[in-house]
């Protein structure tokens, strides 16, 4: 039976995935100021990356002895002698030695599809500040609620 | 090259959204030619591809030949459900690129090209969530159309539109990684990506909490981004103070979609039996959805402008797909996806509607309906048209997707649903006639008659041009067309749901009404 500080150790990961996650949400919601509602947002996208790269870490790939002799490491590379009839029979690789790459390549894409999305929203932060001079959401609706600044 | 369909309708915005960018910096005139041409031809594949699923069914598409047993291929797969969202899709797209050439011209601040380069590129990324079969593919796919849609709604002339827009961005980021998040947790179940292949794996051993943890976190996400009433609270001021061209072509499709992506997942992803298998949650889900209902309506009812009454009735019809989607019976979702269609084209056409009476302006006080009838009776036609779709009257769609969703309620014993169905009707009753009453008599009490404009109204916004008429005429035309169609498009949907084993009714809710009342009298 593990105890609870195994399980915490075990799933060490996991444990920082969720707080990030949770201190970006609470940042993104609870935040007055946009600046820091987008620093929470970037908190939020990288601890679902540490998410995805913890599901693709292959444990028990230490444990195999590589063709000469040494534990192999998680890095997902065809290693030279083994790779080159890979292609052709793919029957030959033993997946246990190996990392899984799908979810780490998958985050290249959530990395540049998280780096678009902040600059668009630095972009229209930069344009809220050139409207209301002020990045402070309560001053912004301050100055909404007063009709002469409403260009409504 | 009909085999490659699928894929040719995803890269024909693409390819002529960096045509516009090559070729619009230099010649700006061009790009709504290149819009029109090829959301023309976006149609005319999508009409090719509907009438092939309709008589052969399940169309699947694997991306470069990287076929299922390699793993890692992309499969795009289309069936009755999305080859009729995908034809909405480009007939609403194309009629918006009909519609934006007399209108850009007309705002100073806008800028044609980049409106057309996002715009292309917002219909590539909505038609791509709606032909992939590919779960990460589809998270990839929306947020190429969350982005273009932030960027097209923050352009507007009205400063509000940056402040909604960032809030827009922000929910929307939060749906969009909660999406992601589910998606990761059904990997880690299942070891795939491709959304038969899940499907197959969780069907084979259904009693997992991980699975329960990923439905969660993507059911949540998408109903963020769809903006059911509670997490909606971005909507209304996005589309109000958004420039009404982006709002136009946003408004019909963005909710719309991210319905279709539920009702995809619910269907063929987990899988009828296991979603409404166990528990009674999808109760909970259709009373969330009558709130929704309500809410948007009363919040309509309360508006004082056009544009934040046509919003918040958005908020209304995404809890009429909802709720019919999660009535656990068959009849309930082909309401919600026949909506979905329906509701694109009405909300399109009084969209435009708006578009034309209230040019630039985001704010557009009901009053000044006054004598609209008489100063454009063009326009308030095809709106009055767009209204009765509505309310929910025959011959429009919006009659038979209430009538359908009303037959689901009754199916399913869910009396509170069939009842915010009517009570809605009602108030869009209310509000459409309120607004023609403005428009025939006036808005004030015991004054009959028009006698000259009471608000000076800007010159730019009323006059309507060929191009807005012939786009708000098509659109007034599809709410009627997909109402006549109503029959054959139904049977289209129906006959996805059965491939997807979706029962024609659904014996947990059947069973207890015939067997179980008996034993219960002893």
């Amino acid at each position: 039976m593990p105890t609870p500080f195994q399980i915490l150790l075990h799933n060490f990961n996991y444990v920082c995935y969720v707080v990030l996650l949770m201190i970006g949400l609470h940042a993104m919601i609870t935040k007055r100021n946009l600046i820091k509602k987008l620093i929470g947002m970037s908190v939020f996208s990288t601890a679902i990356i540490l998410f995805y790269v913890s599901i693709g870490v292959n444990n028990g790939g230490d444990m195999l002895a590589g063709h000469d002799g040494r534990p192999v490491g998680n890095i997902p590379v065809l290693e030279h002698g083994i790779g080159h009839d890979a292609i052709t029979h793919p029957e030959t690789i033993d997946p246990r030695r190996y990392a899984n790459p799908l979810p780490h390549v998958l985050m290249l894409t959530a990395i540049v599809v998280g780096v678009a999305t902040l600059g668009v929203a630095l972009a229209i932060t930069q344009r809220v500040f050139q409207d209301y001079g002020t990045l402070e959401e309560d001053e912004i609706l301050a100055q909404l609620n007063n009709p002469q600044e409403n260009d409504d | 090259m009909t085999e490659h369909f699928p894929v040719f309708i995803v890269l024909i915005p693409f390819f002529g959204a960096l045509l516009c960018g090559l070729l619009g910096m230099r010649w700006p005139r061009v790009c709504p030619g290149i819009a029109l041409a090829g959301m023309g031809l976006a149609v005319v594949v999508a009409a090719a591809i509907l009438q092939r699923v309709a008589e052969v069914g399940e169309w699947s598409y694997f991306v470069g030949k990287w076929e299922q047993p390699r793993g890692i291929g992309i499969e795009l797969r289309v069936d009755g459900i999305n080859a009729l969202v995908l034809s909405a899709v480009a007939v609403v797209g194309w009629l918006v690129a009909v519609f934006s050439p007399g209108r850009l011209g007309r705002d100073e601040e806008s800028k044609p090209t980049q409106f057309y380069i996002l715009f292309l590129l917002l219909m590539t990324g909505l038609f791509g969530i709606t032909v992939t079969g590919d779960a990460f593919n589809l998270y990839v796919m929306i947020e190429i159309s969350a982005l273009t849609g932030y960027a097209l709604l923050a352009m507007g002339p009205h400063s509000r539109a940056r402040l909604a827009t960032f809030n827009y961005l922000i929910m929307g980021t939060i749906g969009a990684s909660f999406y992601l998040l589910g998606v990761g947790y059904l990997y880690l179940h299942t070891g795939m990506l491709n959304m038969a292949g899940i499907h197959t794996v969780l069907a084979a051993n259904p009693a997992s909490s991980v699975a329960l943890v990923a439905f969660t976190l993507i059911m949540v996400g998408l109903w963020l981004k769809m903006a059911l009433f509670p997490l909606g609270g971005w909507l209304p001021n996005v589309y109000t103070y958004g420039p009404p061209l982006a709002a136009a072509a946003a408004a019909p499709l963005v909710t719309k979609v991210t319905v279709y992506v539920m009702v995809r997942m619910m269907v063929t992803v987990f899988g009828w039996k296991w979603v409404f298998g166990g528990g009674g949650w999808n109760e909970a889900v259709v009373w969330l959805a009558v709130v929704a209902i309500l809410a948007g309506a009363l919040m309509a009812l309360a508006a004082k402008d056009l544009k934040r009454m046509l919003c918040c009735l958005i908020l209304s019809e995404v809890g009429y797909m909802v709720g019919g989607a999660w009535l656990a019976n068959r009849w309930g979702m082909t309401g919600a996806i026949y909506h979905i269609l329906g509701d694109a084209f009405m909300t399109l056409t009084l969209f435009l509607a708006a578009g034309v009476l209230a040019g630039r302006a985001a704010i557009f006080k009901l009053e000044r309906f006054e004598g609209m009838f008489r100063r454009q009776p063009w326009v308030m036609a095809a709106f009055a048209v767009g209204a009765l779709g509505m309310i929910g009257l025959p011959p429009t769609c919006g009659f038979f997707s209430k009538w359908f969703l009303i037959r689901g309620g009754l199916e399913a014993g869910h009396y509170g649903y069939v009842g915010a169905l009517i009570v809605s009707s009602l108030i869009n009753a209310v509000l459409f006639f309120r607004i023609f009453e403005i428009a025939v008599f006036g808005s004030k009490p015991g004054k009959h008659g028009y006698d000259g404009p009471q608000v000076v109204v800007e010159p730019d916004g009323v006059k309507a041009k060929g191009g807005d008429l012939l786009a708000l005429y098509g659109a007034a035309a599809m709410v009627v067309v997909v109402g006549l169609g109503s029959g054959w498009i139904s049977g289209v949907i129906q006959r996805a749901l059965e491939v997807n084993g979706v029962p024609l009714a659904a014996p947990a809710v059947l069973a207890p009404a015939v067997d179980e009342t008996p034993t219960n009298d002893h």
